[in-house]
């Protein structure tokens, strides 16, 4: 019953955002807007009862539902019952459609600051993206099929799924790649009712800012998860189903950027209408990468061409039509102010220009492999080495960008910056001296980043300098506070790609051994169990100087399905974490691999602080509109 | 500057960026593409000394060998015809055992092919039985069976 309402509620949904879409084109003639606004919102009630129906039948374990079957089992904790959810096609895509609604109906709701004409335009453009995603729901990918009889028990869930992560990661990805909707849509409808200009990128700016600061959160988030529970002390792969996260932030971060240009000096205009096009198109190429299963990842849950190819064609019929619309109205989109190159619009520019370049070349090694198998047939695999060299550079020349960009003025910039460079400069040339003594090894990308990192920890608070701290906006403490976030995940990245230290080793109980400055022993390896797994556990004790920490790494056993994970165990100290993992017996002892990993918390840290930093800046942005909205009106 | 060539200046320095980037990856690819062997392939000396590939097949039966170490391995990977010998540091997968698929990571030396890195075929239902390799696995279970 649960579910057929959910299903229900869907083609209800379904139904109505073709009503939106034909309200748009202009076939009905109520007013646009008083009727866009209900059906938005009415749309978003909708598939948040379908997206609730769905976790009511997985808490209930209803396996008459094939999804609860396939991915569900009775012995489950909840938590991974409510989680399980999503995780799996069905339920991500629902999820993904629920969060496309829910961004819908806000941009109904919440956004006063375009005219209606322009609001009922993008609400249109909502609406058909929204359509899309409900047909390949509907027709492809449908989460409530029944089945009869109902088995009398689940198959349970990936037991690598099975972990709080799952409850975070996924839906805090998903608001930020699919909330960039709305800034394609705010795009689609400024080009088609010829409005490109500054009070939209006011408008825009929010929205971006939103979904980049839950993209950056949820991509820091998956990175930790996949830091701790694959057991490979790797932080980041580049890994195609990672690189999906990643290139809609790399475009949702130009755009944030390039629609400040747009809102302050009115310039960038085409270009910020494009980036807003390429961002979610970039999610939703990230959608097909994952959703179609041509991948071979924990993300890619089943193999259907079908579906593969549904989704294919929705990007091609979204981004296309985008594109055709930019390219029509292109040529009416007024130049912006002019500015010199030395100023706050340059620097700008060249840090999209950088960051385009950087997606590029991340969109080409990440499409390359699926595009010459279909072509040749021939197997390539694109990793590491290639995106390091390749991407590596020029991320650290757009952290050296941060040295002097955030300093210079709008329009133009004739004072001498060379007193404010040069201290960063200094700063980034000492740490590279250092480096070169102590530790000749280094790699030019770990040594840079250590140094740029460095440098940028002051070098992101000078643009508070001179300013009266109190009369600061928000926005710029927002800033300060990202940018320093770059510097401190720098830092992490480059001390744990030269510092780290690994041992790989057989012991047996009372064996000791040293992992950089710690010293470890093998207390004891025993048994244990948990709800629906048995494990074998190491006892570690690591010392250095003072105190003892314990450590317990497990190999787990999972009965349904019937799957050997292995479960981390990691101690973090103020200086870095030391990671353990346990792995198997042999005649001499058991595996054991250690590492001692300094600084290597200051990844995370960065990347919460970026994501903070963005908080801060969405705060001081609509707290000052209000504001102002309340001063015009008085 | 008219706002007009500034403009023209943009669209003409985006582009160029494009490029770049486009130039840049095909550099990139050129050679840190890791392509895919099969054993066949390796014997007749189609992978190149000392460059990143990918060797996959089956884990010959009775192939693996642990050396005193505790932590270092030797197997064989074959295709049901020919043979490469493998060796490999480290903890191997949950699913890597003899007679399965696998699918390694590393860089032939000599006769030997050095492994960084072992990818066991996953449970099916989640993982699609690719990983690069299906096809020859299909040919080695096939000629295996032969």
């Amino acid at each position: 019953m649960i579910a057929e309402l959910g299903l229900a509620a869907l083609w209800l949904a379904a139904a109505l955002a073709l009503l939106q879409l034909l309200l748009a084109l202009g076939f009905a003639k109520a007013d646009g807007a008083k009727a866009a606004r209900p059906l938005a919102l009415l749309q978003a009630i909708l598939t948040l009862l379908a997206f609730g129906s769905l976790i009511a039948v997985f808490l209930r374990t209803d396996l008459s539902v094939a999804l609860v079957f396939e991915n569900s089992h009775s012995a489950k904790p909840w938590l991974y019952k409510f989680a399980g959810t999503w995780g799996n096609h069905e339920g991500s895509m629902l999820l993904w459609v629920a969060v496309l609604s829910v961004s819908g109906a806000a941009l109904a709701v919440l956004e006063k600051r375009i005219n209606e004409k322009m609001l009922v335009a993008s609400l249109g453009a909502q609406a058909a993206l929204g359509l899309g995603f409900y047909a390949f729901l509907l027709f492809a990918s449908n989460p409530f099929a029944r089945l009869n009889p109902a088995p009398l028990e689940g198959r349970g869930l990936n037991p690598l799924l099975q972990d709080p992560g799952l409850a975070f990661h996924p839906p805090t990805l998903y608001l930020g790649y699919v909330g960039l909707s709305v800034a394609f849509s705010l795009a689609v409808g400024a080009m088609l009712t010829r409005q490109v200009d500054a009070p939209l990128a006011r408008a825009m700016r929010p929205w971006v800012l939103a979904s980049w600061i839950f993209l950056t959160l949820g991509i820091t988030a998956g990175s930790y998860w996949a830091y701790y529970e694959l057991g490979w002390g790797g932080w980041w792969f580049w890994d195609p189903v990672e690189n999906a996260s990643l290139m809609p932030w790399l475009a949702a971060t130009a755009l944030l950027h390039s629609v400040n240009v747009l809102a302050a000096r009115g310039g960038l205009r085409s270009w910020t209408m494009m980036l807003a096009v390429v961002a979610f198109s970039m999610s939703m190429v990230g959608t097909f990468l994952v959703r179609s299963g041509i991948l071979t990842s924990v993300h890619a849950f089943a193999v259907d061409p079908q579906r593969g190819t549904f989704i294919l064609a929705l990007l091609a019929i979204y981004v296309g039509a985008a594109l055709i619309l930019f390219a029509a109205r292109a040529a009416t989109i007024r130049e912006g102010a002019p500015f010199k190159p030395v100023s706050r619009e340059g620097a700008l520019v060249v840090n999209n220009l950088l960051l385009s370049v950087i997606l590029g070349v991340v969109f080409v090694g990440t499409l390359y492999p699926i595009i010459a198998e279909a072509l040749s047939g021939e197997k390539i695999s694109v990793g590491p080495p290639y995106f390091n060299a390749v991407a590596g550079p020029l991320a650290l020349i757009l952290g050296a960008l941060l040295f002097v960009g955030p300093l210079l003025r709008w329009r133009s910039d004739r004072r001498p910056l060379a007193k404010w460079v040069l201290p960063s400069a200094l700063i980034a040339l000492v740490v590279v001296g250092i480096s070169f003594a102590f530790a000749p090894e280094m790699s030019l990308l770990a040594r840079f980043g250590l140094a740029f990192g460095t440098a940028l920890l002051p070098a992101s608070i000078l643009p508070l300098f001179g300013r009266s701290l109190k009369r600061t906006p928000l926005a710029v403490w927002g800033m300060v506070v990202a940018h320093l976030g770059v510097g401190v995940a720098l830092i992490g990245m480059a001390s744990d790609s030269a510092f780290t230290q690994e041992k790989l080793t057989v012991a047996r109980p009372g064996d000791k051994m040293q992992v950089g400055p710690w010293l470890i022993e093998l207390a004891g390896i025993a048994p244990v169990a948990g709800p629906n797994w048995t494990a074998i556990e190491a006892h570690l004790r690591a010392s250095r100087g003072g105190g003892t920490e314990t450590l317990r790494p497990q190999a787990r056993t999972f009965t349904s399905p019937f799957t050997e994970t292995s479960e981390t165990a990691i101690h973090t100290a103020w200086n870095g974490q030391f990671y353990a993992v346990i792995g198997r017996q042999r005649d001499e002892g058991w595996q054991l691999r250690l590492w001692w990993k300094p600084f290597v918390t200051l990844i995370w840290l960065g990347g919460v602080l970026i994501g903070i930093g963005g908080l801060i800046a969405l705060v001081g942005r609509l707290w000052r509109e209000r504001r102002w909205g309340r001063q015009v009106a008085e | 500057m008219k706002p007009k060539h500034q403009r023209l200046t943009l669209a003409v320095l985006a582009i160029i960026a494009v490029a770049a980037a486009v130039l840049l990856a095909m550099w990139g690819l050129r050679d840190r593409a890791a392509y895919f062997f099969t054993p066949a392939e390796v014997a007749i000396g189609k992978a190149q000394q000392g460059a990143a590939i990918r060797l996959g097949g089956m884990v010959k039966k009775g192939s693996i060998r642990q050396r005193s170490d505790g932590v270092t391995i030797d197997f064989i990977v074959t295709d049901g015809s020919h043979d490469v010998p493998v060796v490999y540091r480290g903890i191997t997968p949950d699913l890597f055992k003899e007679g399965s698929g696998v699918v390694a990571e590393g860089r032939m030396r000599g006769k030997t092919f050095v492994a960084d890195t072992i990818l066991a075929k996953h449970d099916e239902r989640y993982m699609p039985p690719q990983m690069g390799n299906e096809v020859a696995e299909h040919a080695a279970v096939k000629t295996v069976q032969q």
